[in-house]
């Protein structure tokens, strides 16, 4: 036990001290959200240039008070000039486009004889609002014919929004639907990213110890089983340490975020605070859009998505990297692993895409639910799942299968892992992987 | 109990390949046994099995009078063939590791670490990692990390591979010496000199099979083929080569001396004795060389692996 314990030691600090772990574990989250205030940087700078369109307008049906001008797009009524001169200034390139709307005697033909020239091909944004710009009035144009009242119909206009509820006394709102599945997405991307990074520096791990030949002498030491143990519960220890340090910069930002707001999240946390309490503060604050967010986001079962993530981490990770460390015994360089890296990582990208198609649409469907009792899937799935309440019967026989797998699993590979640690040379096949199986001791 | 290790009739496979066939050994406490084969022959899966990395199919192995079981690895060294250090891992450090594994406590294994690499004059690169520096200091540091632990059984697999000469000499008094302090050592190499030098038992195995054991000395008693150079320093060559002929079998000499007498090879034919040959010869000439053949561990290395296959 002491020797599984001076090996899970040295990988963890092996993997630890290594730059590259430090980079991704502070430097990652700062990338992330420098990417996305870039992201956003950029699409605001995006539409930001101004679209200068001219329209001419023979049909007589438009006024000024149509074509407003918004940020990103300012009209000109150039009816006057003529279809030729418009189109001739367009393509010299004094305006973004034309608008061309010709005289017809019906508003259906009209509907669909307008036209719009521009020297670069329109985006989608601009083409939708002109669409729905002459929509909209050739609408009320037919509507005023059939003789109705504008105005009534304006006034009969009414928004609803439904408030969805459970059993265990939980509001929800549209908002903090939208943010389950984000949470959900998010655990769920970012356990088959970990998985992945920590398989495959398990895998590189063990390689490392076959070319640089010091597998034989730690094996004179200590059993295989024990060294294959001990590589993948440092590895995870590391991987748990990035989750942990990231957990707590999240925190410190939330803190931050949330004093800025207004809202005491460890009070809200801990204290429980009853929905329609916090429907008053919600009430109060009314409008704080800021705020309404934070309060939603602390409306989630945030402890038990973080623990069940701890929990599916390490089951998922010790299923994965147990075959990862299998495959690393197999070969001799990095370079021969790729035959067998695909049926590892194949199961796992179906988790994601999976999780992604169907929890969305319905997190209790029968393929949701589903994946996410399938051990090589259910930690992505079910993480996705958790944010929208699963019954803990579920999470139970979940856990359980995951658990007898991954025991399963790590004998399974323990087997490939002892005889493929001695054996150098050709890259193996199939076949070869079968036969050490069946070997004795 | 005078042998340290004994294995029992132990039969290895993988799959279809015997890689050791029914092999006995008995290596006698405070020896220096000489394992040697051809490349190929099973030496390595036979070592496999002391240091435990596999177990045999049947038969059993017995440490100092114990069948072998997990805690013995405390008792055993084993300097591979195939060796190497973690690159990455700073000297000091990756020593002490191993050396926890082995069992030592921490406190322990930087005492008896310091005493060796003051010994060897490596203090300065405790801090050092394995990939700065040279093969030959990186072969001194995995001598030490296979002896520290103070193993009753020592096993080392071409040890003095990737060491000058000077260097293989240290390394070889260092072994004479853990020798001298009641270690067993178990001496694999194809370095025929080496074995000459060092060993006192050799096993032999080849293509799976053991084909030779027992101690070195009887060995070549049993190869020697009663067979002398002889130098003499005659007036009629011809006439003493003629009658030399009837009574013993002669074979050319590849060999020199300073003046030009009679150099031959005489094989002792049955009924002869070495005196016989020494009185026949002093009757005729001057003796000025006389020296019975005793064949080398090469000589006996390749005559029975040729015998074999």
């Amino acid at each position: 036990m002491s020797k599984l314990r001076l090996i899970i030691q040295r990988e963890f600090i092996a993997k630890v001290r290594n730059k590259s772990f430090i980079m991704m574990t502070f430097l990652s989250p700062l990338l992330m959200v420098g990417m996305g205030a870039l992201v956003y940087f950029l699409m605001q700078k995006n539409d930001e240039k101004v679209k200068n369109i001219v329209y001419v307008d023979n049909s007589g049906l438009f006024s000024e008070d149509d074509f407003k001008n918004t940020k990103t797009i300012h009209y000109k009524d150039f009816t006057a000039l003529g279809v030729t001169e418009t189109k001739k200034k367009v393509e010299d390139g004094d305006y973004y486009g034309a608008l061309l709307i010709p005289k017809q005697d019906s508003l259906e033909i009209l509907a669909t004889s307008i036209e719009f020239y521009s020297k670069e091909s329109p985006g989608m944004s601009v083409m939708s609002s002109l669409e729905n710009k002459i929509e909209s009035k050739i609408r009320n144009e037919k509507l005023t014919n059939f003789g109705f009242d504008l105005s009534k119909i304006k006034a009969s206009k009414i928004k609803t929004e439904i408030k969805m509820f459970n059993f265990s006394g939980e509001q929800s709102s549209k908002l903090i639907n939208g943010l389950k599945i984000g949470v959900g997405a998010i655990a769920g991307y970012l356990l088959m990213m970990f998985v992945m990074i920590y398989g495959t520096s398990v895998m590189r791990s063990v390689i490392e110890e076959k070319t640089s030949r010091i597998i034989e002498i730690i094996v004179s030491s200590v059993k295989p089983f024990q060294l294959m143990l001990g590589k993948i519960l440092g590895n995870a220890s590391a991987g748990l340490l990035q989750f942990f340090i990231w957990g707590a910069i999240l925190l410190l930002v939330t803190t931050v975020a949330s004093s800025f707001f207004g809202v005491d999240v460890v009070e809200m946390q801990s204290a429980k605070i009853p929905t329609d309490q916090l429907e008053t503060v919600k009430q109060a604050t009314e409008g704080n859009k800021g705020q309404l967010l934070v309060l939603e986001i602390l409306k989630l079962p945030i402890l038990k998505i973080f623990v069940l993530f701890v929990f599916y981490f390490l089951g998922g990770f010790m299923l994965y990297s147990s075959l990862f460390a299998a495959i690393g015994a197999a070969v001799d360089n990095e370079t021969d692993t790729q035959q067998f890296m695909f049926p590892i990582i194949a199961p796992l990208i179906l988790g994601v895409y999976v999780g992604f198609a169907t929890v969305i649409n319905d997190p209790h469907g029968s393929i949701a639910v589903l994946f996410s009792h399938i051990p090589f899937t259910s930690p992505i799935v079910m993480l996705m799942r958790v944010p929208f309440g699963v019954s803990w019967y579920e999470l139970v026989i979940s856990m359980a299968l995951l658990l007898v797998t991954f025991v399963f699993m790590v004998w399974f590979a323990a087997k490939i892992y002892r005889i493929g640690i001695l054996m150098y040379g050709k890259k193996p096949t199939y076949k070869d992987l079968w036969k050490w199986l069946k070997f004795k001791g | 109990m005078n042998n340290l290790l004994e294995i029992k009739n132990v039969t290895k496979k993988y799959g279809d390949f015997t890689a050791l066939n029914n092999v006995s050994l008995n290596i006698p406490k405070g020896s220096v046994y000489g394992l040697l084969g051809p490349n190929g022959a099973g030496k390595t899966s036979l070592i496999r099995i002391i240091n435990q990395i596999t177990m045999p199919d049947t038969g059993s192995v017995f440490l100092d009078g114990e069948v072998l079981a997990p805690h013995h690895i405390e008792q055993i060294g084993y300097l591979p063939e195939e060796r190497g250090l973690y690159k990455s891992m700073k000297v000091g450090e990756q020593a002490l590791y191993l050396a926890q594994l082995k069992g030592l406590s921490k406190s322990e294994a930087k005492k008896r670490l310091k005493y060796w690499f003051e010994k060897f004059d490596i203090a300065a690169w405790w801090d050092k990692k394995i990939e700065e520096l040279s093969k030959g200091m990186a072969q001194k540091v995995q001598f030490i990390v296979t002896v520290m632990h103070n193993p009753k059984l020592l096993i080392f697999d071409e040890p003095f591979s990737g060491f000058d000469p000077i260097n293989a000499q240290l390394i070889a008094k260092e072994i004479l010496q853990l020798r001298e302090q009641g270690a067993t050592i178990i001496f694999s190499t194809h370095r025929m000199e080496s074995v000459e030098e060092m060993c006192d038992e050799i096993a032999l195995i080849d293509k799976s099979n053991k084909i030779l054991d027992g101690k070195l000395d009887d060995i070549k008693r049993q190869f020697k083929t009663h067979t002398f150079q002889v130098g003499l320093h005659t007036k009629n060559q011809t006439e003493v080569l003629s009658n030399l002929k009837e009574n013993f079998e002669v074979q050319p000499a590849n060999f020199k001396l300073l003046n030009d007498s009679l150099t031959l090879n005489v094989k002792l034919t049955a009924g002869n004795s070495a005196n016989d040959l020494l009185s026949f010869l002093t009757s005729n000439g001057e003796v000025q060389h006389f020296v019975e053949l005793i064949p080398s561990a090469n000589d006996i290395f390749i005559q029975a692996i040729q015998k074999n296959s």
